[in-house]
């Protein structure tokens, strides 16, 4: 509870602190365009991205189900995974919390040894998760893929069927059956 | 303590350093997903394209003639000489950064080489190095390059990450049309056979066929025809479109789009069902040609020439038919090419007849030269002046918002009469905020030949602006459907919705007026056109 409260009364400072972590994540004249654009309609991405941080922050301050963290995530990823991203890059902000809440904290964890070696493990396991989920997330890629060029083929032969385009530029198209 | 990372050094660990350096030194990354495969070459020889070859845009190798620097430069000197905006264009721009953060591509991949401004200096960087004497003399110090194949590669994947929107162009203070640089830098490209294929094929089937599927007279008619069932279907009443009919007095052109790919086969009946009303009540005379299937122009996205080719075929199908005047359907491209280009290149259509609406006797002004009406505006006319019997309720499951599509919009200033149409065939409409509407309207992210699928996520990104609007007035007032008048956005809307706010669906104009439409003679309407049964109209369940 104590720490809780300690990090709502840091709310504002931790959010902004976390959002410049993810603006850093942009070449640089893009990261001042999100800072400094506060339009949500001329700057959705560094709008939805800090509208996201907060909500997000408020529900892991409050326990909230994985319901809750994944509607204040889902902005931010989503926007992430169409952009020039690998899915560590692009989901690793969360896990960028840490150090800004630790850093907050820094005082009450100095000369307690042992603290600081979990953390330090802690920290080693957040890379390792974030190592398996690139791996996992390009074998899923595989699969639409796949999926997506079935799929395609599919399409396009039953309108060769039907006699109403041809794939090859040099053949006419195929003559109607009824 | 002192191993445990800080917030700044976190990202550094998983080895991301972005934008560090000079945009000159950052070599360019060709991303899966961020661009569309290389021309077909039986498409580019179909259309006598030069250098028509196999190759991948990400090899090394891109199979380039050896003396592709030389053509080049010749090829841009040539242009700087025969247009004269393009050479102001390469002038003028102090970049003041007006432009940088309008593009929609720029928000929504966040990469700066998107921001108009950049995008435009990787032709004009080597402009100065080619063509201007402070660029020679200064060099890099000057903003000066030279060719390489860098650079090359750098053209090639940014001129297709731009859809000629000309949104920033609407900021920009000394009126550069960034858009026209894309033209030009596209056309530089095709000058070595590096075009895309989602171009270069539908380009190739349109001049053989006369439509981007190449779909054949005989299957475009077999289509209409299937519409022919449905509408019957859903209304009881059978309309009887005409082909390739000489004499009649109007053409009426619509994107291929419209008669094969859902939903705009709804906006297609849409226009079937209007023609007919118009036919009964007012003897309306118009034909549909299989000939001149196809309104859109990827010709456009090509070079002057090939436009110009395309849109010739529009012409002279009207000249062989004998109508007096030609109605365009709900096209994007195609009305910017009419209204901007068509003239110079094709025009006056002097055999023509200068447009006069035969039922309400309304002159369209705008296209005394083109001789072409847009169907928003003459639709708007018609209930201007009472001619259309409508029941708006029939329309009450949707909430409406509008996209302005940016060409009809921005190229040709058609803002109001599609709202105008909008609020005559609906009881719930509500616009997007004012800055992602009319002349400041986004993009659909998909524009300019870019609405492949393999470069998905650069159609997801350059959409989130106008999805992120949709977002809004979904939340704000329920809006549960997208209207536009361009078959491109109907085509890439039902995906960029899907992605980003699944529950708005997607619609043409003429589909919610035909919905509305009390045609002569019809049976009590249970279900629209896409056969969803319509709330308090459906039938009784026991026989």
């Amino acid at each position: 509870m104590k720490l809780a409260e300690r990090l709502t009364a840091n709310r504002s400072a931790i959010v902004a602190k976390w959002f410049e972590l993810v603006a850093a994540t942009y070449p640089s004249d893009t990261a001042r365009f999100l800072k400094s654009q506060k339009d949500p309609f001329s700057n959705p991405v560094g709008q939805s991205t800090i509208g996201g941080l907060r909500a997000a922050f408020d529900a892991l301050l409050a326990g909230a189900d994985a319901q809750a963290q994944a509607e204040a995530l889902d902005p931010i990823i989503r926007i992430r995974a169409v952009q020039a991203f690998s899915p560590a890059q692009a989901t690793a902000f969360i896990l960028g919390l840490k150090p800004i809440v630790r850093e907050f904290l820094n005082k009450d964890m100095a000369g307690n040894g042992a603290y600081a070696e979990l953390l330090s493990l802690e920290a080693r396991i957040d890379e390792m998760l974030l190592t398996g989920f690139d791996i996992y997330l390009k074998c899923r890629e595989t699969l639409f893929q796949l999926k997506v060029d079935l799929e395609k083929n599919r399409i396009y032969h039953a309108f060769e069927r039907a006699g109403i385009v041809t794939l090859d530029p040099e053949e006419p198209a195929a003559p109607e059956k009824k | 303590m002192k191993d445990l990372p800080k917030p700044k050094d976190f990202y550094s660990r998983l080895r991301h350093k972005p934008g560090s350096t000079d945009w000159m030194d950052t070599p360019v990354d060709i991303r899966k997903g961020m661009y569309c495969y290389a021309a077909n070459p039986k498409s580019l020889n179909t259309l006598s394209a030069p250098f028509a070859r196999d190759w991948n845009p990400v090899e090394e190798d891109w199979k380039l003639p050896e003396n592709w620097q030389q053509i080049l430069h010749e090829g841009f000197k040539e242009r700087l000489e025969r247009f004269r905006s393009f050479k102001v264009f390469m002038d003028i721009c102090v970049r003041c950064g007006a432009c940088a953060d309008k593009c929609h591509f720029f928000i929504g991949t966040g990469d700066p080489r998107n921001m108009p401004v950049l995008r435009a200096e990787l032709l004009r960087s080597v402009y100065r190095n080619d063509f201007t004497t402070f660029g020679k003399l200064l060099g890099r110090f000057g903003g000066a390059r030279p060719m390489t194949l860098n650079v090359l590669k750098e053209w090639w994947y940014y001129m297709f990450q731009c859809s000629e929107c000309r949104r920033c162009s609407v900021f920009c203070p000394y009126g550069i049309d960034t858009a026209e640089i894309t033209i030009m830098g596209r056309e530089l490209l095709n000058l070595l056979g590096l075009n895309i294929d989602w171009i270069a094929t539908p380009v190739s089937n349109c001049y053989m066929t006369g439509n981007h599927l190449g779909i054949q007279p005989h299957a475009y008619k077999d289509m209409l025809d299937f519409f022919v069932d449905d509408i019957e279907e859903v209304t009881g009443v059978r309309v009887e479109p005409s082909f390739n009919r000489k004499g009649a007095d109007i053409l009426f052109i619509t994107p291929s789009g419209d008669v094969f790919a859902d939903p705009g086969t709804y906006t297609c009946m849409g226009y079937m069902m209007l023609f007919h009303y118009l036919r009964e009540k007012y003897g309306f005379d118009i034909t549909w040609s299989t000939y001149a299937s196809e309104g859109g122009n990827f010709g456009f996205f090509t070079s002057h020439e090939t436009m110009k080719r395309l849109n010739a075929k529009m012409y002279a199908e009207a000249k062989r038919l004998g109508v007096k005047w030609i109605l365009g359907g709900e096209c994007g491209h195609m009305w910017r090419v009419i209204n901007q280009y068509m003239d110079t290149m094709n025009g006056p259509a002097d055999f023509l007849e200068e447009p006069v609406s035969p039922i309400t006797g309304t002159k369209f002004e705008n296209a005394k030269s083109t001789k072409m009406v847009h169907i928003a505006e003459f639709t708007a006319d018609l209930i201007r002046n009472g001619k259309l019997e409508l029941d708006k309720s029939r329309n009450n499951h949707l909430k409406v918002t509008y996209h302005d599509s940016c060409n009809p919009a921005r190229g040709m200033g058609l803002l109001e009469e599609p709202r105008y149409v909008i609020r005559n065939v609906c009881n719930h409409f509500y616009e997007m905020p004012e800055n992602t509407i009319r002349e400041q309207t986004f993009c659909c992210g998909s524009g300019a030949g870019l609405n492949a699928g393999e470069n998905m996520e650069l159609r997801m990104a350059g959409g989130l602006p106008r999805a992120n609007a949709v977002k809004h007035v979904h939340e704000t007032h329920g809006v549960n459907m997208l209207a536009c008048i361009c078959a491109i956005d109907r085509a890439v809307f039902p995906p960029l919705m899907e992605y980003w706010v699944p529950e708005v669906g997607v619609t043409g104009l003429h589909e919610m007026v035909a919905n509305a439409l009390v045609m002569p003679g019809e049976k009590k309407r249970e279900t629209d056109l896409r056969g969803e049964p319509l709330e308090g109209m459906e039938g009784d369940t026991d026989e």
